[in-house]
């Protein structure tokens, strides 16, 4: 057994990319992912971990950086948060159409303006699309195991996928808990050493980041979809791997006192910890509450969502971002369209509340499914409410 | 030069790291600057290139004209590519995991990608001193998206963004001096090039390649199409620019600047811009006003070089 010991979030996930012997770590500094990689620059100045830290000038950069590093056959990590993933944003779609697996931990954070350094998932939500793998924590101990999952799942030769391991600002990268750190050796195990099929090698040459015109463009992005979609099945492998070895279980969506729930919370990060004090509270009062935690954002779990609300009556998402002029937090609307085709399915309404680091606490997890047990039941205004917001 | 075929084959380097069958414009002088900045590199480098003229000319799937590793991602983060390619490269033949045979890594890029766009991106791989020769092949204008004026732009050249008209004199600034923000970076060598100064541009990319540290060569590259001159006339265009003043040809090794074709006297800068449509609606005042500046400058230079 490793040691538990207790541990800010931030270092655990440095922790991690320490015990995976990464290579190279580019990175930026921004609020509140620095923690992360103040403690690698340290780790490497020490010479606990034989890495190229490069102190890059943007988070573009940092990202530019790790492509060329990945594509040279090192394994790379950075980390970031809030603006700088907006900055990093064009480069993150290079990254997984070219293959290249860069590993990154996104310490969620607003966006401005007005300018806000604290935790929400605005950032995570405006990344949806950019053909990453990605997987939102809920606690330290999950942001230590899936950060040296990520390695394995991303660096799998039949994936070869940047991955985001998602953990909200603040509410997670500042809190100190007791966070079970493996032995070496069962990290070693667990995680092969990288190697990438084609680097840049002048005894191999070969061109990477061709242009595509029209008649490519369309086969070379069904290529992406298709080879992200592929990647779950390989995601599941991993985690089941990581039980048989560390003794923990991950799942796309976890279940939280779901049995014979008529009404189920979900929730997407470290939400799912005070919810699940709700819940508690709730079916102690006699109310049949469950909860449900979405892990894997991307590729989306459509089957486990689909078995896990199949005997609820109503689904309330709660969102900790904000889709302006949309149809409702931006979870909340993704997982309304994912049910829409079930013959049966649960009523779905939304929240969002706890933006720009705005605390929502047991009792308002409670208020919630007071509040939807009083929505009406029709109309699309009544299916979506900000949460907690003075008028 | 007489019999330069022969003598050629023995002073240039046989290898092609730029193989024909691109689709650059013809007369295109930043082509065959790359072709000689490839062959003067030899086959143990690694290129990172920037989105612009070259990348599209030479890579559209499934066809590349690059014989050795070469990636492109994105226009503004060339330098940034190239630092992740060289700490890679360091750390990983420190490991052990790549054998340890020298490779050189090369960021490309254009005007528009270096002076504009990748300005943050370059300052920040100087400044941090990777081990990588960094070459702008400069036209002089955003010619991949139909000329658009660029901070490299000459004074009163008209491009599509820069026209000239009745209330415009075409391109309003000085073109800025890109090796002079290169040499404040304090890197061991900087130099300016031209494709039609062969073994002086070949040689100033192996000097870019040997030193230990950052290096930066900023290559005047004639475009006929942009320039609106005569495809024949893209080496004569080069000489003129040299021969004027216009783009003189020097290098700086750690800080002490050198001419590495020294003119004397000028020509004047009428016989450079008379030859361009760019420069068809100039003013003789306009003209008198580079003279002016463009003798300025070169004196400044040759008092640096002293």
């Amino acid at each position: 057994m490793g040691k538990k010991v207790g541990m800010e979030v931030s270092l655990a996930i440095a922790e991690a990319a320490k015990m995976a012997n990464t290579d190279v770590v580019a990175a930026y500094p921004i609020t509140p992912q620095t923690h992360i990689v103040e403690r690698l620059a340290e780790l490497v100045a020490n010479g606990e971990l034989d890495a190229e830290y490069i102190p890059v000038e943007s988070e573009h950069s940092a990202m530019s950086a790790c492509l060329g590093a990945v594509a040279t056959g090192a394994r790379t990590f950075t980390a970031t948060a809030g603006q700088g993933l907006e900055l990093m944003h064009e480069v993150l779609y290079v990254a997984s159409a070219m293959r290249l697996p860069v590993i990154m931990s996104v310490a969620n954070r607003a966006l401005s303006a007005p300018l806000n350094v604290w935790g929400d998932q605005s950032d995570l939500m405006a990344v949806r699309d950019t053909g990453w793998i990605q997987i939102i924590c809920e606690n330290g101990q999950d942001a230590y195991d899936n950060t040296l999952c990520a390695f394995r799942i991303g660096e799998d030769k039949r994936v070869l996928l940047p991955v985001m391991v998602h953990v909200d600002g603040f509410y997670l990268t500042h809190v100190i808990e007791p966070i079970e750190i493996p032995e070496q050796d069962k990290v070693n195990h667990f995680l092969p050493p990288f190697s990438y099929p084609l680097p840049l090698d002048p005894d191999k040459p070969l061109t990477m980041g061709a242009f595509a015109p029209p008649i490519l463009f369309s086969e070379a992005k069904k290529a992406q979809e298709v080879n992200l979609r592929a990647a779950k099945p390989i995601i599941l492998e991993c985690w089941a791997e990581f039980a048989k070895i560390f003794g923990r279980q991950y799942k796309p969506i976890e279940q939280y006192r779901t049995e014979g729930a008529k009404i189920l919370l979900l929730t997407l990060g470290s939400f799912g910890e005070t919810a699940m004090a709700a819940v508690d509270k709730l079916r102690d009062a006699g109310q049949s509450v469950g909860l449900l935690k979405l892990r894997l954002w991307r590729p989306f779990p459509f089957e486990e969502l689909r078995q896990t609300v199949s005997g609820a009556e109503l689904l309330i998402v709660v969102d900790r971002a904000l889709s302006f002029g949309g149809p409702g937090g931006p979870a909340f609307s993704e997982i309304r369209s994912a049910l829409y085709s079930e013959k049966k399915r649960p009523r779905i309404l939304g929240f969002v509340g706890g933006l720009g680091g705005r605390d929502l606490m047991v009792a308002e997890f409670e208020g919630m499914v007071k509040r939807a047990l009083e929505m009406k039941p029709s109309g699309a205004e009544q299916e979506f409410e900000m949460y907690g917001v003075r008028e | 030069m007489k019999n330069y075929s022969i003598y050629a084959a023995r002073v240039t380097p046989p290898v092609e790291g730029f193989a024909p069958g691109h689709r650059a414009c013809i007369g295109c002088g930043e082509a065959l600057a790359v072709r000689l900045a490839t062959k003067a590199a030899g086959e143990n480098i690694i290129v990172a290139n920037a989105t612009g003229c070259m990348e599209v000319v030479s890579t559209q799937l499934p066809a590349s004209a690059w014989r050795m590793p070469w990636i492109h991602t994105l226009f503004e983060n060339t330098a940034a590519v190239a630092s992740g390619v060289e700490s890679a490269l360091k750390v990983l033949e420190r490991k052990g995991r790549r054998p340890a045979k020298g490779t050189k890594v090369i960021a490309m890029a254009g005007d528009g990608g270096t002076s504009d766009i990748g300005l943050q991106a370059l300052s920040g791989a100087l400044e941090r001193y990777h081990d990588l020769l960094y070459i702008c092949f400069d036209n002089e204008a955003y010619m991949n998206t139909g000329i658009q004026r660029s901070s490299s732009t000459p004074f009163g050249a008209s491009t599509t963004t820069s026209p000239a008209g009745k209330k415009s004199i075409g391109q309003r600034t000085w073109k800025k001096n890109m090796p002079a923000i290169a040499v404040a970076h304090n890197i061991p060598y900087v130099a300016t090039a031209c494709h039609s100064y062969p073994f002086d541009m070949m040689d100033k990319v192996k000097k870019g390649l040997a030193v230990n540290g950052p290096a930066y060569i900023h290559v005047l590259s004639v475009c006929p199409t942009g320039w609106r001159s005569a495809p024949d006339l893209s080496v004569r265009l080069g000489r003129l620019a040299v021969e004027s003043g216009v783009f003189p040809l020097y290098e700086v090794e750690d800080g002490k600047y050198k001419l590495t074709v020294d003119i004397s006297p000028l020509r004047p800068v009428q016989d450079y811009l008379s030859t361009q449509g760019r420069f068809r609606h100039l003013s003789d005042d306009m003209v008198k006003e580079i003279q002016a500046r463009v003798t300025k400058e070169y004196k400044l230079l040759k008092e640096k070089c002293a």
